[in-house]
């Protein structure tokens, strides 16, 4: 940064103290970001650049990389048969994504209105509560809950309500209840925020108008809580897309989602470069998913001013 | 705004160009090493797969230390070794399959049998392998072959002799099954019920293999290649598809696991050790070679991690009591080479993975 580029207080003159403090607080800021520069770009923008230039080379069969740009790769993503393992995992991240918002509002809601601050502290750890435990350990409880010979099979052979255990895991089902189970907190808490920003002030003067409950929730609570949904949403959403644990051990491996598919070009395929562009893939897809939330909430800002 | 875009586009343009020079760099070859004195091998195994005193008993015996690093899978050491400067590594152990694919594209040094006289405890069959015939690029280190593993108390009347009671089963073992999903394996019961060769790349066989894969996990219960035998345990499973080693962990547990070889045939897989090209320690390296290949750490092995070994005379030197525990333990060498040798695709491994991805997909 030149000194020039330095934001000068007062009409053009300032005192040279004051312009060398500034000149000195810039650079200090500056010194304060290269940590968090340095691991952006480590860990980020370089991972993300080697990703996206691999995308566009060959692979070969001892998993070396051929230097031979070409767009051979997206050609064969677009096969029917990888696209519909990322459609497969479209519909599961969107199954999930809506039974966590179905499930997360109202919880979001309830916590939110409890009047004792203490009381919101504590059902908020409850909620933090699981983020304490591995994930990966917390998915292998629910094989132990669902299988066959697993707690709840037993409980209700117990309490006869089946002769033959059912089939609980292994299949879509015991993915997105996975899915929500791991991701709910990322819609509640979200919600909860934009929730309890809410001035209840505003909600009587509603009512005092005349609006019923509905109306309220529709005209009054959805508008200023939309950036809360649109965040939730896409916390929940992004990891569900790309999961790889979930439908590898709830789902048996039996229908495999995209996050399963990039992982086994890596890791047993060996073919680097086609990995490399389903990466590109899903990323242009959540860059996209992004762009709709700004759009989102920029439309909703503006609704909210035209009112 | 607009600045801060023509920023960002210049950071990512610097960005990849590191990138692509990251990318084409790391051919500098280590620089030569003089072999005086004692030495550092630079080790890389799988997990819990060789004795914890292994460094300490070499270097007692040779004066060299041992670097050991770890790798999840063979595809991880490919990986390691493809991507680490030559001389990184010393020692690698490889399957079969991957060996004769490293072989084949030149990446290990060759064998001095003279400097191994251990070669000797070996079973002759051990050197008839189509992977690396007479041992010239490799040692063996264990091998075995993959069956179906089942609780013979669940099965019912079933008995287990075909891939088929896996892939059409009886009645009663629908939705108990499970298959392993490691490529090579994934397709193993199909294209044996099939009659075609475990190493075929050829489209329309892999075609039917898939077809008859797909259909078949209507009656699956999943795929696992971790934890089957725990599933056989629980009883969540009967009857899996299965790594002969790997199911003695279920025998252990539970005596009514049994292991059987199907009557279409199996695969014949083979963990070796090899000295990636560049290595220049050579001297070391075929130290470590023929201390492998003592009969205490052969029979390590077999109690140890209950894989059989090539060793003759570590096997000779088992308790019959831990035979009698585990029965596939006692496939003679001769039954095991009758199995198909698992080979490297070559240029067909594409064709192969996506017929995987065909099947995990479906």
């Amino acid at each position: 940064m030149t000194a020039s580029k330095t934001p000068t207080s007062g009409a053009g003159q300032p005192a040279p103290e004051v312009g060398f403090t500034q000149r000195a607080r810039a650079r200090l800021g500056l010194l304060t970001v290269v940590p968090t520069l340095t691991w952006w770009v480590i860990f980020l923008v370089l991972p993300i650049g080697l990703v996206l230039v691999t995308a566009f080379f060959k692979g070969a069969p001892y998993g070396e990389i051929i230097y031979e740009p070409g767009f051979g790769n997206l050609v064969r993503a677009t096969d029917p048969l990888y696209l519909g393992v990322l459609w497969h995992s479209v519909v599961i991240a969107t199954i999930t994504t809506a039974i966590c918002l179905v499930l997360g509002y109202p919880a979001a809601y309830f916590i939110a209105t409890r009047p004792q601050a203490r009381t919101r502290t504590v059902l908020l750890m409850l909620v933090i509560l699981p983020f304490w435990t591995n994930f990966l350990i917390r998915t292998y409880a629910w094989i132990i809950l669902l299988n066959r010979e697993g707690v709840v099979n037993g409980i209700l052979k117990r309490i006869g309500l089946i002769d033959e255990p059912l089939s609980l895991l292994y299949n879509d089902a015991a993915v997105v209840l996975g899915l929500v189970y791991g991701y709910l907190p990322l819609m509640i808490l979200p919600l909860y925020a934009a929730i309890e920003r809410i001035n209840p002030q505003v909600l009587e003067a509603a009512a005092d108008l005349g609006a019923r409950p509905l109306r309220v929730l529709r005209t009054v609570v959805l508008p200023l809580i939309i950036p809360g949904v649109v965040a939730g949403v896409v916390f929940v959403f992004v990891p569900s897309l790309g999961n790889i644990p979930v439908p590898e051990l709830l789902g048996g491996g039996r229908s495999e989602m995209i996050g399963n598919l990039i992982n086994r070009q890596f890791l047993t395929t060996r073919d680097w470069p086609f990995g490399s562009m389903l990466v590109l893939l899903l990323l242009l897809i959540l860059m996209g998913l992004l762009v709709l939330q700004s759009l989102v909430l920029r439309r909703n800002r503006k609704v909210r001013i035209d009112d | 705004m607009n600045r801060n875009i023509r920023k960002l586009a210049v950071a990512t343009v610097i960005m990849l160009a590191l990138a692509i020079v990251a990318a084409c760099g790391g051919s500098d070859s280590a620089a030569p090493e003089q072999e005086t004195g004692p030495v550092t091998l630079h080790v890389l195994t799988f997990n819990d797969y060789i004795p914890e005193d292994l460094a300490a008993e070499f270097k007692k015996k040779t004066g060299n230390d041992l670097e050991i690093s770890y790798i999840t899978s063979n595809e991880d050491g490919i990986a390691k070794i493809t991507a680490a400067a030559p001389g990184t590594y010393d020692i690698v152990f490889l399957t079969s399959p991957f060996t004769q694919g490293l072989i084949a594209a030149g990446k290990v040094e060759p064998l001095d049998a003279s400097k191994i006289p251990n070669l000797a405890n070996l079973y002759p069959e051990a050197s008839e392998v189509a992977y690396d015939p007479g041992n010239a690029h490799s040692i063996p280190y264990s091998w075995g072959t993959t069956g179906i593993c089942y609780r013979e108390d669940l099965v019912g009347d079933t008995v287990i002799d075909s891939w088929a009671d896996l892939l059409t089963p009886d009645e009663a073992l629908k939705g108990k099954i499970t298959m392993l999903d490691e490529d090579r394996w994934l397709l193993e019961p199909a294209l044996k019920l099939l009659g075609f060769s475990l190493n075929t790349t050829d489209p329309a066989e892999l075609q039917q293999a898939v077809d008859l894969s797909i259909a078949a996990k209507a009656t699956l219960l999943g795929y696992d290649a971790e934890t089957f035998y725990s599933k056989l345990v629980s009883g969540e499973a009967v009857a899996v598809q299965g790594w002969d080693g790997w199911c003695n962990y279920g025998t252990a547990e539970d005596p009514r696991i049994k292991f059987v070889i199907p009557k279409e045939g199996s695969d014949l897989f083979v963990d070796t050790l090899v000295i990636p090209k560049g290595s220049t320690r050579m001297e070391a390296t075929h130290q470590f070679m023929n201390f492998i290949l003592e009969t205490q750490n052969g029979q390590w092995v077999a109690e140890n991690i209950l894989y059989k070994v090539p060793n003759k005379g570590a096997m000779d030197a088992l308790d019959p009591a831990l035979l009698e525990q585990f029965p596939n333990m006692a496939i003679p060498p001769n039954l095991l080479l009758q199995q198909e040798a698992l080979e490297d695709l070559g240029e067909g491994h594409a064709a192969f993975a996506e017929a995987a991805s065909k099947v995990k997909a479906g």
